[in-house]
């Protein structure tokens, strides 16, 4: 039995300019999977769409079986029940993606005190140790507002956020782009930590064949809204099958080379 | 050393030039915060004491002299503080509350409700605040609660419009939909996310709505709508020392000068609000 199962799903504006089509995988618990591709190929409507989170005027196809339920055209009431428990996401830019007026401290307490029914002291205990886990042991980040920590502390505590609810499914869209290269080697070993130690499935969402190549075995890579290939991550860096995907090997190659001559 | 200072005189951020204003604001709206708090427990007459000279000037036993029936005009100003502030804070309170609700509402609603809203709010501004409290106040009778709930109402379609496009901005703000991937429900998110994140503007504006309302009272008792006697607005003073502004200039001019100090204060501590409620910009000083 599948965590997530997704058949033939479909993204489109009101206008009907689709955005996504067609796209179907599986993941059981436990699974990771990588969407990889360039912006605008449909990674992020996808992470979105499948829990059921798209904006006002898009419109999804198909089917999203999110823990046994229909996501595809659910109402909201029986969509809450599955987010944070069934499923978390992790955003790319964390500065954006944690509210500016709030304290970490307390953004943190919020999915906790919901999904694990803390209050009081305990409460409090349970944040200090889901930061603890995220190795941000400072007590001073509790009481620290997003704009007063580093952008790696800040994708840190939004992790613990993430993970707060304890998810079945992890969906990681980007969550290392927005960092300097040697924060991003410690915030995927975090991760990848994390998941193994919790059991979770992950969906990870990058453009990047390296950073993908290290989180996942199995990916999808898509192209303008279409999965245009799938499979192990070696076969698809050694035998691209799809002229993008061997485009895409390729320009990482080339970016390599570069940097392995200079 | 010489050198160290030099540098610290460069990369010392610059002064805030505004900071002035918070203080000139504080010290006039406190003063008249100070004055109507003193006049509820002590006047130097009570109101209704006509045993005053008529029309006297400045005096040791009347500070600011007597008005037409003699009455003591220090002893009536107090207590127009007292209305000010009164109807000051109730209207933006009623403003606030009808406005934020509203503005809520429409930025919440299906396009067609949101679009119907906004038409009418559009054709509720375009209604001078005066005006429209002028037209609430004679279908209600003249009495503070009228006064204070129509010009509460007059305002709230200016609150509910800015609610409504600061509430729009918020909802399209990332961390509104990180809030929902976690499964906080929308009731969630108005109380912890998008009031926050609101109110620092939508504070400011309320207090500068203070001093719209402040005139707003007086217009209203100066045109005879406002709180019937012996509730001592100085819209009211203005008026009735208006016959007798070249034999005795103080009773109009007193109430002109207090009307000027509760609003120009209420409009520099707003500017000043601003920096407290909104963290964020603590970095940028």
């Amino acid at each position: 039995m599948s965590l997530l199962s997704v058949t033939s799903l479909g993204v489109h504006t009101s206008a009907g300019k689709a955005l996504l089509s067609d796209l179907s995988f599986d993941l059981a618990a436990g699974q990771r999977l990588g969407l990889i591709g360039e912006s605008g190929s449909g990674k992020s409507i996808t992470s979105l769409a499948v829990t059921g989170l798209l904006g006002a005027g898009l419109t999804a196809s198909g089917s999203v079986l999110l823990d046994d339920v229909e996501v595809v055209g659910a109402p909201e009431r029986r969509l809450i029940p599955l987010r944070g428990r069934v499923s978390s996401i992790v955003f790319q830019e964390p500065l954006t993606a944690l509210d500016p007026l709030m304290r970490i401290g307390k953004q943190l307490a919020e999915p906790i005190a919901r999904h694990r029914g803390l209050r009081g002291t305990a409460l409090r205990t349970a944040v200090a140790e889901a930061l603890d886990e995220v190795s941000l042991s400072d007590v001073r980040i509790a009481k620290s507002y997003p704009y007063e920590i580093s952008g790696g502390q800040r994708q840190r505590a939004a992790i613990a956020i993430a993970l707060a609810s304890r998810p079945q499914l992890l969906i990681a869209d980007e969550p290392t782009t927005a960092l300097d290269v040697t924060v991003q080697a410690q915030i995927l070993r975090l991760l990848d930590d994390l998941v193994d130690a919790r059991g979770m499935a992950l969906l990870f969402i990058s453009h990047d064949l390296a950073v993908v190549s290290a989180m996942t075995r199995d990916v999808i890579v898509m192209s303008a809204g279409v999965a245009v290939e799938r499979g192990p991550i070696d076969r698809v860096i050694s035998a691209p099958q799809h002229p993008y995907t061997a485009q895409l090997v390729g320009s990482a190659r080339a970016l390599d080379d570069m940097l392995g001559t200079k | 050393m010489t050198a160290a200072v030099i540098v610290n005189d460069i990369v010392a951020p610059p002064r805030r030039s505004r900071s002035w204003t918070l203080v000139v604001g504080l010290i006039l709206a406190g003063a008249v915060v100070l004055i109507a708090l003193v006049s509820l427990v002590w006047l130097p007459y009570t109101p209704e004491d006509t045993t005053g000279t008529r029309l006297e000037g400045p005096s040791g036993t009347h500070w600011l002299g007597t008005d037409k029936l003699g009455r003591d005009l220090a002893t009536q100003l107090m207590i127009g503080a007292r209305i000010a502030l009164l109807v000051g804070l109730g209207s933006v309170a009623v403003g606030a509350i009808i406005g934020i609700i509203v503005g809520l509402i429409a930025a919440f609603a299906a396009s067609w409700l949101d679009d119907t809203i906004s038409a009418a709010l559009d054709v509720v501004i375009a209604f001078p605040v005066l005006l429209l409290a002028m037209l609430i106040v004679a279908a209600q009778g003249a009495s503070l609660g009228s006064v204070i709930l129509a010009i509460g109402i007059a305002m709230s379609a200016i609150v509910a419009r800015l609610t409504r496009v600061l509430t729009k901005r918020v909802l399209a703000e990332q961390y509104v939909t990180a809030a929902r991937t976690s499964g906080t429900r929308w009731p969630g998110i108005v109380i912890r996310h998008i009031l926050p994140n609101i109110w620092p503007t939508l504070s400011v504006n309320l207090a500068l709505q203070f001093g719209v309302a402040v005139l707003a009272e007086a217009s209203l008792s100066y045109l005879g709508l406002g709180a019937p006697p012996p509730n001592a607005s100085w819209g009211r003073l203005l008026q009735e020392a208006q016959g007798t502004v070249i034999t005795a200039p103080v009773g109009a001019i007193a109430p002109g000068l207090a009307l000027i100090a509760l609003v120009i204060g209420v409009n520099f501590l707003a500017d000043g609000l601003r920096d407290v409620a909104d963290p964020s910009r603590k970095r940028r000083r």
